[in-house]
């Protein structure tokens, strides 16, 4: 399946595969593809890992055989119906961060561009609030909620950053002041309610896979693979956004199609991710910056950052339920964890050019 | 045909034109919401009494709503919002970024996580309790942004610090949220001092502030014709003779004292310090030192006018003064990002 | 010669291109109004004009980055807004004044990336992609530089290599504008020359130029413009004499014969200085 051309005349400076499969012919770094198939294997192992952890501990090979063979109906139970959906949910709804924020970044050719800063988050937290407040604190309601407020809020920004297509600065500034107006509503509402339904929305405003069931998480699965799958289509002409709107409209690349059709796509994997899970901050802003530099590419890759994301999300939710005292979101774990490295970056950055 | 030298900017000069009668009008502003401050509330009282009242004559609850209640509080208004609006106009010129706030170098998450480890660990339970060690947590986090963001060559570089205030104000806030949701009553005060409020804070707490918030002011009105020269570009300002580094200096220790201590009084109270400087801007032009003076006095109007509005709108309950800012600011943001020429925002 | 891989059995028309009463302008204020004009097939047309004529406006125009409020942009005998994006980047390619170099790429992936317009989203590399690329890197003769980063090269390289990108593009038709702007006399003429070759191997060129004399030099075609419109088109010869430059730039000046062309070369006379006071 893979063929390498006759060898080019020209070095491209790093080595090159062409992937083919019938009429499918994909150029593909070898790099990348390295990093991609260990981020593969790292949340093959760690996704292993975690579903033999707990209060019941199963060993690798005792995980596996309930995959396999069947092994004791206890582990099946275990593995399959309790820690599985968990599992799974972390990875898939990671991939969907990382590759979501991997076009905030793009589109706006903004390192610092994610969900969170834009409000989706806090339209989210505001949304899932209301419902409780006005309506019931049964799931679905709070998941009908969150999921409504952060497209509303998408929406809200998208129609004041219009003024004759979107700019990346109006739009991050827009969503800088709508999420400060949500951020306080929000403030207000959590001082207003009783204070174990505060803690208890506030707990899941942090982001938290708790309570995450199968049937929540295959209807998000089944509803972002096309989603994700059209994102990967449109990846060559959002790398030629990066090139500048001028050179990309005069190579044929259509740039205010693409941002609107991928930023539409992408707040809807967000969104989707927040259904299940609540708003988890950190995963859509460090997954496609870290791939990117571990894979050394001069575009965010959806594909690594995806990955990237899955393994992130995985990791903290172990840290979280774990190794960290009572039962911590896993939100808390992003953003501190997040937060630590964005400093080290800072600090590698500056050792780099001083 | 001979070439033209072209005559100075017009509007440059409309805008020097506006100054005095701008600062009257502001001043005007600033002894109205003053006085309204005084009045209004659940309790609304007359203008007469009020007066009354501050001289130590009148009725004893009227002397105790404006004396004991409503002073305090409309002082803690003032000193707070010309803190906050200097602080602003101070990151704004430094970062020679229209979106720096003065929490960007971490000045509220340092205060609250210390809010936080105070009620969590040591029991703490008052207002006036928590003052002290939101001081020292914003002094703190403030201190590790500023080594994180200068090590090495270049000092204080605005870049760099702006992304350090992100990164450490993210891990502290994800401490704080982590330790606010395994305590109920950390979570209790948390949520209660994460709104921001004048109520409460009393002379004590107040008096010790203020050498603090006089000295940043002092420092920022030094400070102001360097960083008019810094606008133009640092290889600018150093041909003019500025020295970058010490002005850098100056602004982080200035910022720190008047945002820290401000959001050590208050609490955290969004959006003053990011969109005064921008409406200083916007009708007085580009001097930093004018920038400044209109920032001091128009910055406490906002906060006092919002507080009043806290006040009206729901009473007799209130809402409290750091959520109504947010309404007011936010949408004065979007409607400068929505005007056409906004890649600068100035 | 290199193989420019062109193919040259087209039939030519007398012009590739035309604008037709077109007003063109950012925010409601037009820049250009009511303009017509046709770029000669296989021609090396040059626009000039003073600052803020239009010229990068008209440029935009004939490209599609800016759509005309009215009138029309015609190429190969249609409305350009009839026709798919790609389908115009087969035929058209722009050298942008602002692009942007991707962090950390090299030399050989951003020419690549000119290909873009002949990618299908299943055949996202191929041979003749592989040999477009090559053709490019050789015209521009940067096939040593080809595995180097983008950001490590000087703004001499650097400019070629975005010739490249737009040479990968294997159009028929080159729009420049101010390609040699920021580069040392000797790069500005080197880049010129490659232009002129392209030219006589085929392609219609289309540059904005702020240097008179180059533009006289290398030009078959002139379109002189002054305010939005156009004064002047025809050959350096009619276009670039004495009474026109100052009638175009307002600089009083001689036109000699260019020692090397035999062309016109403009020598300024010099310009006094006034305050308002003194008028």
């Amino acid at each position: 399946m893979t063929a390498r051309l006759p060898s080019p005349k020209f070095d491209h400076g790093y080595r090159r595969l062409t992937l083919r499969a019938g009429r499918l012919w994909i150029p593909v770094r070898a790099r990348s593809l390295t990093v991609g198939l260990v981020f593969s294997m790292a949340i093959l192992l760690l996704g292993i890992l975690s579903l033999g952890l707990g209060t019941y501990q199963l060993s690798p090979a005792q995980v596996l055989q309930t995959f396999l063979q069947g092994g004791e109906s206890l582990d099946r139970t275990v593995v399959l119906q309790w820690r599985l959906p968990r599992t799974l949910a972390a990875v898939f709804l990671g991939v969907l961060l990382g590759m979501a924020g991997a076009v905030f970044q793009t589109v706006t050719r903004n390192p610092l561009a994610s969900p969170d800063i834009l409000g989706l988050s806090n339209g989210a937290f505001t949304g899932m609030l209301l419902s409780i407040v006005f309506v019931s604190s049964s799931w679905p309601v709070m998941t009908a909620g969150a999921v409504t407020g952060g497209l509303l809020t998408a929406l809200v920004i998208w129609m004041l950053a219009q003024r004759g297509g979107v700019q990346g600065f109006r739009l991050i500034v827009i969503g800088i002041g709508v999420a400060a107006m949500l951020a306080s509503a929000n403030t207000w509402m959590l001082l207003e309610v009783e204070l174990e339904t505060a803690m208890f929305a506030s707990a899941w405003g942090a982001g938290t896979l708790n309570g995450v069931t199968a049937v929540p998480l295959a209807g998000a699965m089944l509803s972002a693979i096309p989603l994700a799958l059209l994102l990967l289509a449109l990846a060559p002409r959002l790398r030629q956004l990066d090139l500048g709107d001028d050179a990309a409209t005069s190579t044929g690349a259509r740039p205010g199609t693409a941002r609107t059709l991928s930023l539409l796509i992408a707040v809807g994997l967000v969104s989707l991710a927040t259904a299940v899970i609540g708003p988890v901050a950190f995963i859509a802003l460090a997954a496609p910056q870290i791939a990117r530099r571990v894979a050394a590419t001069p575009y965010l890759s959806l594909i690594l950052s995806g990955l990237l994301g899955g393994f992130l999300l995985l990791g903290s939710d172990l840290i979280a339920q774990h190794i960290l005292p009572g039962a911590v979101p896993v939100g808390v774990v992003t953003v501190t964890v997040g937060g630590l490295y964005l400093v080290t970056t800072i600090i590698q950055e500056i050792r780099r050019r001083a | 045909m001979r070439t033209v030298l072209p005559k100075p900017e017009t509007s440059i000069r409309a805008r020097h034109q506006r100054l005095l009668p701008g600062l009257l009008i502001l001043i005007a502003l600033l002894l109205f919401s003053t006085l309204l401050s005084l009045a209004v509330g659940s309790n609304g009282l007359p203008l007469n009494v009020v007066f009354d009242a501050l001289r130590g004559d009148g009725e004893a609850e009227a002397q105790y709503v404006v004396g004991d209640l409503r002073l305090p509080r409309t002082v803690t208004g003032l000193v707070v919002g010309a803190a906050l609006g200097v602080a602003g106009a101070l990151m704004q010129a430094f970062t020679r970024n229209p979106l720096a706030d003065p929490g960007i170098l971490g000045v509220n998450a340092g205060a609250a996580f210390a809010v936080a480890c105070g009620v969590a660990f040591l029991g703490l339970q008052g207002v006036t309790s928590f003052v002290w060690l939101a001081f020292l947590g914003a002094f703190t986090v403030t201190v590790a942004v500023y080594l994180i963001g200068s090590s090495g060559r270049g000092a204080a570089d605005p870049i760099r610090l702006t992304l350090a205030g992100v990164a450490l104000g993210a891990v502290f806030s994800g401490m704080t949220t982590g330790l606010t949701l395994s305590n109920p009553d950390a979570f209790d005060h948390m949520r209660s001092w994460n709104a921001g409020s004048l109520l409460g804070r009393g002379y004590e707490v107040l008096l010790p502030m203020l050498p603090f918030i006089g000295l940043g002011i002092v420092l920022a009105f030094f400070v102001a014709p360097g960083l008019n020269a810094l606008a133009l570009g640092n290889d600018i300002a150093r041909s003019q003779g500025a020295n970058i580094a010490v002005i850098r200096i100056v602004v982080i220790l200035a910022v720190t004292l008047l945002a820290g201590t401000s959001t050590a009084l208050a609490g955290p109270i969004s959006f003053i310090g990011l969109m005064v400087p921008h409406v200083a801007r916007w009708i007085f032009g580009l001097d930093q030192r004018v920038i400044l003076g209109v920032s001091i006095l128009l910055a406490p109007i906002i906060v006092l006018l919002a507080d009043v509005l806290g006040r009206v709108l729901i009473a007799p309950a209130e809402i409290p003064v750091g959520i109504v800012t947010a309404f007011i600011g936010a949408p004065v943001l979007i409607l400068l990002a929505r005007r056409r020429k906004a890649s600068t925002l100035s | 010669m290199p193989d420019t891989g062109l193919d040259l059995s087209s039939p030519t028309n007398i012009s590739r291109m035309q604008m037709k009463n077109v007003t063109l302008g950012y925010d409601k204020a037009p820049i250009i109004s009511d303009l017509s004009t046709a770029i000669p097939a296989g021609s090396f047309t040059v626009i000039i004009g003073p600052n803020a004529c239009g010229k990068s406006t008209l440029l935009r125009g004939l490209s599609r980055l800016l759509s005309p409020a009215s009138g029309q942009v015609i190429l190969d005998g249609k409305d350009i807004s009839t026709l798919a994006s790609k389908e115009i980047a087969k035929r058209l390619g722009l050298l942008p004044q602002s692009a942007i170099a991707p962090d950390g790429i090299t030399v050989a992936d951003l020419v690549a990336r000119g290909r873009f317009p002949h990618q299908g989203l299943l055949r996202q590399w191929s041979t003749v992609d592989e040999k477009a690329v090559q053709n490019a890197l050789d015209a521009t003769g940067l096939r040593e530089l080809a595995p180097r980063r983008v950001d490590e090269l000087s703004g001499g390289q650097r400019q070629r290599v975005w010739v490249a990108m737009v040479l990968a593009q294997q159009t028929e038709l080159l729009l420049l504008d101010e390609p040699t702007t920021f580069l040392d006399i000797a790069h500005q003429v080197e880049l010129m020359e490659l232009f002129a070759h392209l030219n006589r191997d085929g392609r219609t060129i289309v540059a904005v130029l702020h240097d008179l004399n180059q533009a006289a030099r290398y030009a078959d075609h002139i379109i002189a413009m002054r305010d939005g419109r156009i004064l002047a088109a025809g050959p350096p010869g009619e276009v670039v004499t004495s009474a026109r430059v100052e009638e175009i730039y307002g600089l009083p000046n001689v036109v000699i014969a260019d020692p090397i062309t035999g062309g016109p070369l403009v020598v300024p006379r010099g310009m006094p200085i006034a305050t308002e006071e003194a008028r």
